[in-house]
């Protein structure tokens, strides 16, 4: 049993218009899994199905083994997109509540919380109103309400929205921290270079189908071209671009450089290696810059999107 | 898992220490108390001025007849004409002059007159037209040769007892008694409902305008969650009506003490305490406090406590399904005239129909329809209503609470679902199968 959360061929129409179908996604445990789409491609109804908060109309979401049960909420801690806390309530009194609500008893919900607000260096808002608080504290406080009763999933959608970068770093750091502790992660952002940094599983969700889905290193070498940016010094940039031209595919690269250097992006042929194409253009000029183009998740996201768009 | 206790504690917590609550429970007390000394205060100054009433009586029939009392005297004028008794009775500043004619006994009547500077009290003008009529009344069977003393003796008070056959003893006071019982009972049901119904919308609209319903929601089941605030707002209504209680009562004391504004001594009271005396109202009276008595006191009590109960929870588990299907307060302005249409109606039932024929066929059926059922059952029930037709409507009250809270928490969470727009009545009844 490697997945923490199993999502079978699960569809969701509401009215007429199609949230999700027969999407199929499966979550390893102790993974940071990115759920990635374009705005209203279906992210939130997944969620909210994960969640328990809507029901779908066929398919089933298996968490650790047993097909969802209410009781199953307990083992999930939800930030949602659209987030807020009580106004007029104390900050302690009400991140206190929250957890209760989540099966925490008082004693072990306050013990947890005092853990928490040390540790954020928040403990003097304890007895502050959540309106007397900035957005991004407020925020802070319900990242430590989602993450409190030590879920074994965590399901973030934007986590990082009204975060100054200090913070979001402090955040993102906590996730990994608790990734290392045994959680398993669901992010869900447009934030491509959160997406870069934190997850190592991601699925591409566009109209309502999952269009791409993976370990990200896989996907990257499935999306990669073996194409390489080089920049060669020479005097005689014309002759030694038809040099190349005769045995690879080019096209002109654009980087910055310190030299007046040729720019090229050169694509290997199927019989070459790396080691190939190196050695054939030392031999030709000196080489400064070598390096090869490896798709990011931001140009795995608008290529896959753009491909089945049509 | 059963989060309800959690949840009442937190609704009621945030209702009683929200500071207007707070300050609304212990302003109005004093608001109320301080409006009410001020009114009797008020009516105390005015009723201590002593009338002074000129009479001219050219006929000479009323010599005997106006009587002076306390706050009420009569001065008689004679040997004067109309106009220097005009101007006698405004230099003397007397509150008017009653002119009687020098005229026949059968004719008199139509020209007694009341001269005034300002439009004299009503209750002192019915009283001495009722004195001046009783007073001709006498002069004409007189006249006509009749004796009085044997008229006063054949004068005779019939009040029916009336009793059902198993001996419970009835009368046509007591069955206003008995509407008055379900009218208070159905007036204070009102009240509650008007004004905690609100705060049991506002609080569930709460989560919306703070956008943490998706939080709750996945923690918790909306039913609970609904439960949870209509019996927390409803205890926390509880305690600012307790309080109110105590805080006014303690208060008209003291203010009775201070102000020691004495109602027992006004004329009002004065022309209240000469009714008492006639024999006729005081077996009235006295039939009341029998009724009283002879009502099914306990049944009233604990039936008071059910149906109180049980329309309260009704009534507020629609308004907490109003607040459950919008997204902020303005938009339920117009859901409150239905809401409170079928309370009003079910006191029209009760005033027209029980009080006509409190086991017809309309009063039975209404005393069982959930929405009006709280307030003519209660208006039913001193005139004997057996007990399996309590217990009926009740488990219906109930039942119908329990089903529109259960609405009201489907409502709620399909409403976090409809991205603006409205979903379809084939999907709404999917939803409430979930």
């Amino acid at each position: 049993m490697n997945d923490l959360l199993e999502v079978q061929g699960v569809s969701k129409k509401f009215a007429d218009f199609q949230a999700l179908s027969s999407v199929t996604i499966n979550v390893p445990k102790h993974s940071i899994f990115g759920l990635l789409g374009p705005n209203g491609a279906g992210k939130t109804t997944l969620i909210r199905i994960i969640n328990q908060i809507t029901m779908p109309d066929s398919g089933k979401v298996i968490l650790d083994g047993e097909p969802l049960q209410p009781h199953h909420v307990q083992y999930i801690g939800y930030l949602p997109e659209e987030r807020g806390l009580y106004k007029s309530m104390k900050v302690g009194e009400q991140a206190l509540y929250l957890a209760q609500l989540k099966g925490l008893s008082y004693k072990e919900a306050k013990k947890r919380l005092v853990y928490w607000f040390e540790k954020l260096g928040i403990s003097h808002w304890w007895d502050k109103k959540i309106q007397e608080l900035s957005k991004g504290m407020a925020q802070k406080i319900q990242f430590v309400v989602t993450v409190l009763h030590q879920p074994k999933l965590l399901i973030f959608d934007e986590p990082f929205s009204g975060f100054d970068p200090i913070n979001a770093n402090i955040i993102k750091d906590e996730i990994l921290q608790l990734r290392a502790e045994g959680a398993t992660v669901i992010f869900s952002t447009h934030r491509m270079e959160s997406v870069e940094e934190l997850c190592d599983h991601i699925a591409l969700i566009h109209e309502s189908k999952k269009i791409l889905d993976g370990k990200l290193e896989d996907i990257k070498r499935q999306y990669k071209t073996n194409t390489f940016e080089v920049g060669l010094s020479t005097k005689h940039k014309t002759a030694l671009k038809q040099t190349i031209a005769e045995r690879f595919e080019i096209a002109t690269a654009d980087f910055k450089s310190l030299e007046d250097d040729l720019k090229l992006n050169i694509k290997l042929t199927p019989n070459d290696s790396s080691d190939d194409l190196l050695a054939f253009l030392s031999q030709n000029a000196s080489v400064n810059h070598y390096k090869e183009l490896i798709p990011n998740a931001s140009e795995i996201f608008i290529q896959t999107v753009k491909n089945n768009g049509l | 898992m059963n989060h309800l206790p959690l949840i009442i504690k937190r609704e009621y917590l945030a209702k009683v220490k929200n500071k207007s609550f707070l300050l609304m429970t212990f302003l109005s007390p004093l608001i109320m108390v301080g409006f009410i000394s001020l009114v009797t205060y008020l009516t105390t100054l005015n009723n201590e001025i002593i009338r002074t009433i000129s009479v001219l009586d050219e006929s000479e029939f009323f010599k005997e007849t106006l009587i002076s009392t306390e706050y009420t005297k009569y001065h008689y004028l004679d040997g004067v004409d109309l106009e220097s008794a005009k101007s006698l009775s405004n230099q003397a500043s007397s509150y008017g002059l009653l002119y009687i004619p020098n005229l026949p006994i059968d004719s008199v009547s139509e020209e007694i007159k009341f001269l005034s500077e300002d439009a004299p009290s009503l209750t002192f003008i019915t009283n001495l037209e009722s004195k001046i009529e009783n007073r001709i009344k006498e002069l004409k069977l007189e006249k006509s040769g009749v004796d009085l003393a044997k008229i006063k003796a054949a004068n005779t008070n019939v009040n029916l007892g009336q009793e059902s056959y198993e001996g419970v003893k009835t009368s046509k006071a007591g069955s206003f008694m008995k509407l008055a019982f379900g009218g208070f009972a159905g007036y204070l049901l009102f009240m509650f409902i008007i004004i905690y119904g609100n705060l049991i919308m506002r609080s569930v609209i709460e989560e919306k305008t703070s956008r943490i319903i998706e939080v709750i929601i996945s923690s918790v089941k909306p039913i609970q969650l609904m439960l949870g605030k209509i019996f927390g707002t409803s205890l926390a209504g509880i305690t600012q009506f307790a309080i109110w209680i105590v805080m006014i009562g303690v208060l008209m004391l003291a203010s009775s003490l201070i102000f020691g504004v004495d109602l027992s001594a006004t004329p009002q009271q004065e022309i209240m305490t000469e009714a008492m005396n006639n024999p006729a109202v005081n077996s009235e009276l006295q039939g009341y406090i029998n009724d009283f008595r002879a009502l099914p006191l306990w049944n009233l009590i604990i039936a008071f406590v059910l149906f109180f109960t049980g329309g309260y929870l009704l009534y507020s588990s629609l308004y907490a399904a109003i607040g459950a299907a919008v997204d902020n307060e303005t938009d339920t302005q117009q859901f409150m005239i239905p809401i409170i249409m079928p309370l009003i109606f079910s006191f029209y039932i009760g005033f027209f129909t029980v009080l006509e024929d409190p086991h017809g066929s309309i009063s039975t059926i209404f005393s069982h329809v959930p929405f009006t059922s709280p307030v003519v059952m209660l208006m039913r029930i001193p005139f004997g209503v057996p007990l399996w037709e309590q217990l009926l409507s009740l488990f219906i009250l109930v039942v119908t609470f329990v089903f529109t809270v259960w609405i009201a928490a489907k409502i709620y969470r399909v409403g976090i679902l409809m991205y603006g727009k409205k979903p379809s009545y084939k999907e709404l009844i999917k939803w409430l199968k979930y």
